[in-house]
């Protein structure tokens, strides 16, 4: 097992060398160093002297692979993707163009994020697949047919439709709880609970409909014909057989994005106004700031990957037949 | 019970009842621990009873199934019960009161600085200059925009000097070689308090420190350009910092620009390059605002440090951002109102500002929860977005903005103002179809200026919120010069525009000479959002009037930029705000010596007509007000004859206001205006829960529909276990 896992982590550097290759000359086609210095210089008269005095501070000024005026080594490091990119390898995230350490800026929002998604998936997991497994226990009949017929209503809805009707509706109308906000206190739920409401509501169609599939391939497996002829309960095939063998595929799903969740949403945060992770990387796009966007992509592909590793092992743990090699 | 206990009960009601539910809530958790504590217990017990069975399904089993049951109930009762007190159940700002003298609002972009050397966007500049004092300030009734003392016991002390160092008088203004501005600040100004800062008082040596600060190679202040044109030695000191090797800050207490001298501890004085009167408006801006010595090791970019009404003592850009009373604030006190502001206003007159304690900035980046909040009572004004216009603003009969009937229940105020700003569709002059100063190039630019119709575009695309432009100067800051009706465009018609470009060479858009259709491209900037492209194909319908295709070429912001600066473009949308308000600050947009081709300038259009030049260099050395009104009104009037732009809108700014704010006089140059405004807490206290009633009565109905809905379940349930077969 340890022997698979090193493996795996050492698949993990070229997977983030490519990633931060690809991010690096995606940005820098949009953005060029003179833009992202006139983007926080401003527009009003800023002169090219100016723009250049700011790259050369900020340590734009580098050719972007190769420096030819350099010798040696200091060819390939003292250039733009070395300096920006590669140092990130060391877990230095450096300070953003604006001037605030993105370590601590990291620190402060992964946790109204992890606060917001996690209660998110478990209460969306265990309602989806609640709601699987009774799909499947009132199979032929027209609770299942409604059910199916509400699943793909759910699904086609917009999931801004979801968050507009939903401050609509339960803060505005019945004015239950607040619109938006956040508070880094035990009240916090107070504005976590919509969003997090919301987001389950816009998972459930989906969810439902793929553990479902996941469940009738297990229920006309031959042990459950035999715990059938066996006398056991429809409820008890249900939910000690047919879920237990049934975890495993949603495993996949919900172990690879744990490591995620700390990454927040986009746009439950913007809507609710929660200071997450999930606004920080699309707000830094806008403003141009590479230094935050390199560090949030290369945090993102790395999160990713040590999820699929945590899949692989959950894997072995769930299924024993399952041997890591 | 005494009256006097009684009274004095009710008085604290909200108090006690706060308390009662904590007493409450206390004696709830406590239970809601012993249930769990005793549910584990339970639990253990039947592991024990059964070594190596594993429950699966019902770990705790049916016997402590209630106990669970009471225990989820309690926990849930006690984190609804949590979330109870004197405030409604979706008041969104915690633990802020509404009874205080609290101003509640929102921002929707993070500021990157909060650094006077290098502050300069609008975002910023709402906290910045509450904080920060530069040594004027404009006067907060008058208008025309006027500049008045802040920090200064006087305005500035200007004197003019030809090259010989002689003083000279203003009816010589062409010899001024330089001017000597000196100010003398107020003895008795207190910084507020701060970790660096023992009871410090302002000196003259704070305002030459900042000024050196804006030289600094490492603070890239966005005016240092600017700045070095004009005082002097700004650019020699800013070279010396560029090849010191010692540490900053001794860097720039050890060297001085020769332009910038401390006289007394009071008294400093600047000395600029010739004449140029405008830099008065600059010593209006944080940019000249003092700085301690003391501050230098500090953060001034995310703390920072000033004299003004207000101090910021929350900084989180992600989330708040809190001003509150500067205690050391200097004695300044609400002046007297004039004109028809005077019944208003007259209520605060002298007393002491700042008015209000404290300023919750709340960051919200969608407009739709911003807005239920403001109709909530929750935030104290809003602006009004494209979204909420129709649900806010109607027209009255004599097409005049009003607030909607729901709005005026609730007793909202509306206020406009015209910003001082213009937003035009540019011609690149360096062109070779649009651009040029020959008869044909300008008949061709008339023609379009006359089709383009931007009366219909500000009622289609802004909800009627700008006025129609008839030059570059914006009607708001005209103090001098006339805003006369653009004759080449104004009540012309549609077949005068096709004259003018049959005249031009292009009848019906055909170009003579070719044959073919003429075509021009426009840059975009865009999101791709619905409405750029709806803005699109207006602006296509409206070359099209003429028989001219557009070709609207989609362009990144950091793309199109680069076109202007190249001047590979042809035709463009663009805009400008004022720095302040003089009519130079927009004039200059047009002169030739300010081409963004030629020199980096502001003059995007390249436009370059040695007549307005001339009159342009003439205006910066005209001091007498007629004269300078009879320049404007030849540099106008010569621009609308060669439109290098079609003069587009001047935006109008909408600003909602609830009941219990004092009235305000909206002041688009000048930021500091926040320590005017008053508010009555216990009218919003009182509102907010009037406005705010929980409907819980439809928690019960969806809990009754989700139990209808579950009981065909239930039932079919109940019928499968009956008909299933017997199990052994």
């Amino acid at each position: 097992m340890s022997r698979y896992i090193l493996k795996r982590i050492l698949y993990v550097l070229p997977i983030l060398l490519l990633v931060n290759i690809i991010t690096f000359f995606l940005f820098f086609a949009i953005n060029s160093p003179d833009d992202i210095a006139r983007a926080h210089l401003g527009d009003k008269h800023v002169s090219q002297a100016q723009i250049a005095d700011w790259k050369s501070a900020y340590g734009y000024n580098y050719p972007m692979l190769i420096n030819k005026n350099k010798q040696g080594i200091a060819q390939v490091t003292q250039t733009l993707f070395f300096q920006k990119s590669i140092m990130l390898f060391t877990f230095h995230f450096g300070i953003s163009d604006s001037g605030r350490s993105i370590a601590a800026d990291i620190k402060q929002r992964m946790w109204p994020s992890f606060a917001l998604a996690l209660p998110t998936l478990l209460v969306g997991l265990l309602l989806n697949i609640t709601f699987a497994l009774l799909l499947i226990y009132y199979r032929q009949s027209y609770l299942e047919i409604s059910g199916l017929i509400l699943c793909i209503v759910l699904m086609s809805i917009s999931p801004l439709f979801y968050i507009i009707s939903g401050q609509y509706v339960i803060a505005k109308l019945f004015q239950w709880l607040p619109i938006s906000g956040y508070e880094a206190s035990f009240q916090a739920w107070r504005y976590l609970l919509l969003p997090m409401i919301i987001g389950v509501v816009s998972g459930i169609g989906a969810g439902t409909r793929w553990y479902r599939t996941i469940f009738i391939e297990e229920r006309y497996k031959d042990y459950v014909k035999t715990a059938q002829a066996k006398g056991l309960s429809e409820v008890a095939i249900l939910f000690r057989h047919i879920l237990r063998n049934g975890m495993l595929p949603i495993l996949t799903g919900v172990v690879v994005i744990i490591p995620s969740l700390f990454l927040g949403s986009l746009l439950l945060e913007s809507f609710f106004g929660i200071p997450g992770l999930g606004s920080y990387t699309i707000d830094a796009i806008n403003q141009q700031d590479f230094a935050i966007v390199r560090v949030m992509v290369f945090l993102g592909t790395l999160l990713y990957v040590i999820g699929l590793l945590l899949t692989d092992i959950s894997y072995s743990i769930a299924d024993p037949r399952v041997r890591l090699s | 019970m005494s009256y006097r206990f009684r009274h004095y009960l009710k008085k604290n009601k909200h108090f006690y009842y706060g308390l009662y539910l904590q007493v409450i809530n206390r004696y709830i958790i406590c239970q809601g621990y012993n249930c769990l504590t005793y549910l584990f217990s339970e639990f253990n017990s039947i592991t024990d009873v059964y070594p190596g069975r594993r429950p699966v399904a019902c770990p705790w089993g049916p016997v402590s199934l209630l106990k669970a049951l009471i225990a989820s109930t309690l926990i849930l009762l006690c984190i609804l019960l949590s979330a109870c007190s004197d405030k409604p159940s979706n008041y969104p700002h915690g633990k802020h009161s509404p009874k205080d003298n609290t101003y509640f609002t929102s921002f929707s972009e993070q500021p990157k600085t909060l650094d006077p050397a290098k502050s300069y966007s609008a975002d910023e500049a709402i906290f910045t200059a509450q904080i920060y004092e530069p040594p004027l300030q404009y006067s907060y009734f008058k208008r025309p925009y006027e500049l008045e003392p802040l920090t200064l016991t006087k305005m500035p002390e200007i004197k003019f000097y030809n090259i010989k160092d002689q003083q000279v008088t203003l009816d010589k203004v062409e010899q001024v070689a330089y001017t000597q501005y000196t100010m003398h600040i107020k003895p008795g100004i207190y910084y507020q308090p701060h970790p660096a800062l023992e009871h410090r008082e302002l000196i003259a040596k704070d305002y030459v420190l900042e000024i050196k600060r804006l030289a600094a190679p490492w603070n890239h202040s966005p005016i240092y350009g600017l700045m070095a044109k004009y005082i002097k030695g700004f650019k020699q000191f800013h070279d010396i910092l560029t090849q010191n090797k010692q540490d900053q800050t001794s860097a720039l207490l050890q060297n001085n620009i020769s332009g910038v001298q401390v006289l007394d501890k009071y008294t400093y004085r600047i000395t600029i390059n010739g004449y140029y009167p405008q830099f008065l408006y600059w010593l209006a801006m944080p940019f000249f605002a003092p700085i301690p010595q003391e501050a230098l090791k500090t953060e001034l970019d995310w703390y920072p440090v000033g004299t003004g009404a207000y101090m910021l003592t929350k900084n989180d850009p992600n989330s708040e951002m809190i001003l509150q009373k500067n205690p050391n604030y200097h004695d300044e006190y609400f002046p007297r109102p004039e004109g028809k502001d005077t019944e208003k206003f007259m209520k605060y007159t002298g007393k002491k500002l700042p008015l209000i304690d404290t300023y919750v900035f709340k960051l919200e980046k969608e407009s739709i929860p911003r807005w239920h909040k403001f109709m909530q009572g929750y935030y104290d004004q809003s602006g009004v977005s494209a979204e909420q216009f129709e649900q806010a603003i109607v027209y009255d009969q004599y097409n005049q903005p009003q607030v909607t009937p729901e709005l005026k229940a609730k007793n909202i105020q509306l206020q406009t103002d015209i910003e001082p700003s213009i937003f035009y569709l540019g011609f690149n002059m360096k062109d070779s179809v649009v651009g040029g100063n020959t008869k044909k190039a300008r008949e061709l630019r008339q023609a379009i200026s006359i089709a383009v119709d931007y009366e219909e575009f500000i009622s289609l695309f802004m909800n009627g919120r700008a006025r129609l432009a008839q030059g570059p100067v914006p009607p708001g800051i005209m103090a001098e010069g006339r805003q006369a009706l653009n004759p080449y465009v104004h009540n012309k018609t549609l077949a005068d525009a096709k004259h003018l470009l049959a005249q031009a060479g292009y009848p019906n858009g055909i170009n003579s000479k070719t044959n073919k259709p003429l075509v021009l491209n426009y840059a975009a900037v865009t999101g791709g959002g619905p409405e750029s492209r709806a803005q699109f194909d207006w602006l296509r319908k409206q070359f099209a009037k003429l028989g001219i295709q557009l070709n609207v070429e989609a362009t990144h912001y950091s793309r199109f930029q680069d076109k202007i600066r190249t001047g590979n473009i042809q035709l463009f949308f663009f805009g400008w705000n004022a720095d302040y308000p003089d009519p130079e600050n927009f004039l200059f947009l047009l002169y030739g010596p300010n081409s963004k081709m030629i020199s980096g300038g502001e003059n995007v259009t390249n436009y370059q007509n040695p007549d307005y030049d001339r009159l342009f260099v003439q205006l910066q050395k005209t001091v007498n007000l007629k004269k300078r009104a009879k320049i404007i009104d030849e540099m106008i009037t010569i621009a609308q004859k060669d439109a290098p732009w079609v003069w587009g809108f001047h935006q109008q700014v909408f600003v909602l206001s609830h009941g219990w704010l004092s009235p305000r006089k909206l002041n688009s140059i000048g930021n500091n205006s926040l320590k005017y405004i008053a508010v009555e807490p216990e009218q919003r206290y009182d509102k907010q829960l009037l406005w705010n009633q929980s409907k819980w009565i439809y928690f019960l109905i969806g809990l009754s529909v989700l139990f209808l809905l579950i009981l065909p379940a239930v039932i079919i349930h109940y019928r499968k276990e009956r008909n299933a077969p017997k199990r052994y």
